[in-house]
């Protein structure tokens, strides 16, 4: 027998053969968010724990939020879109004002030294308020942490907090911490208006 | 002299060559097929997580437990109340904590500190049942935890 060429594959279905892999897996992804807010939780106490000292008024910044999803900030009735700003005043205290934080001279390394507020916010809200307003409360004062911390960072080392945590300069991020910790204690829920 | 521009007519438009076809097809196939993630467990509950713009990432996803909390998907058998899911199935708050100690005995011993609970709940949810969960995973001191949001604009 005379020796033949061996016949070429016919290719032009791998194409639909390649469309039905990559339609199945059009279908199962899941482009999966792994976004979130990171918090830590306090460690439970033991019962026989001696009460922490009293904090003075002055120094804890109340947010209160009912059932019906509105905010109580200070005393007073506030929208969620206002939160920003008076939580960043209340944890600068730039005025030095009676009302607000008191401040206490820290030597901090790198800043040397600096006047720390000792404001605390304290977040209390009601079993029936909406998962959506806690984590706007959450994102602003979040967002008032961070815009100062920003300021604060652009002063001292001319970028942005963001920036100087991204390029791991771990020890001036520890010095901006130290000047605004993030300090939101969440008391126990209160069950009213249900 | 005309000649030279002469149209060679009777032929029809040349049929575009669909060899490179598959080679943009697979392109596509390996993209996603690098990039998919098998969904891990189907969901229960409805869950539209809020939007917030105060977000990290997570560092390394194997390490997150989730805990589903919203509305059943099917109402006509479970109601409408909010509902925990841990894995595939239901459950009650008092069962997170020993969820989150046998997702505890899946990892590595070394592991099992920076291990997070990301809670993905609907927007819609009450704070009650979250509380709950809260307390119940400060119980097994689970105290890493992330409220899982979207990326987006706080509404205004």
């Amino acid at each position: 027998m005379a020796k033949r060429d061996a016949p070429e594959i016919n290719a032009g279905s791998m194409a639909d053969i390649a469309f039905l892999l990559l339609v199945f897996f059009l279908v199962t992804t899941t482009m999966d968010s792994d976004l979130g807010m990171m918090r830590k939780l306090p460690p439970t106490l033991p019962p026989d724990m001696p009460k922490p000292p009293p904090i003075k008024d002055r120094n804890v910044f109340v947010v209160l939020a009912n059932a019906n999803d509105q905010l109580l900030v200070e005393g007073e009735l506030m929208d969620v879109t206002e939160l920003k700003e008076a939580a960043k005043e209340f944890i600068a205290n730039p005025m030095n004002k009676e009302t607000l934080p008191e401040k206490k001279q820290v030597d901090i390394p790198l800043l040397g030294n600096t006047m720390v507020s000792k404001q605390v916010i304290s977040l209390q809200n009601d079993n029936g308020t909406s998962y959506k307003l806690y984590i706007q409360v959450q994102n602003e004062l979040a967002a008032a942490y961070n815009e100062l911390r920003d300021e604060l960072s652009m002063e001292e080392f001319q970028v942005t907090y963001t920036e100087l945590v991204e390029s791991g300069e771990k020890a001036k991020v520890k010095a901006i911490r130290s000047i605004y910790p993030q300090r939101i204690s969440e008391a126990e829920p209160k069950n009213v208006g249900n | 002299m005309a000649s030279k521009f002469k149209k060679d007519d009777g032929k029809g438009e040349p049929a575009i060559s669909t060899a490179s076809l598959p080679d943009i097809v697979f392109m596509l196939l390996f993209f996603f097929m690098v990039t998919t993630v098998m969904r891990e467990v189907d969901l229960k509950v409805k869950v539209s997580t809020p939007e917030a713009t105060e977000i990290q990432k997570f560092a390394n996803k194997s390490l997150v437990t989730y805990i589903y909390i919203g509305e059943p998907n099917d109402a006509k058998a479970f109601g409408t109340t909010s509902r925990i899911q841990l894995g595939d199935a239901y459950a009650e708050v008092a069962e997170v904590g020993a969820y989150i100690e046998t997702k505890r005995g899946e990892h590595d011993e070394a592991e099992v500190p920076l291990l997070i609970t990301g809670l993905k709940v609907d927007s819609e949810t009450k704070m009650g049942i979250v509380t709950e969960v809260k307390q119940e995973l400060r119980k097994v001191s689970a105290l890493k935890i992330s409220y899982s949001t979207r990326e987006g604009g706080v509404v205004r």
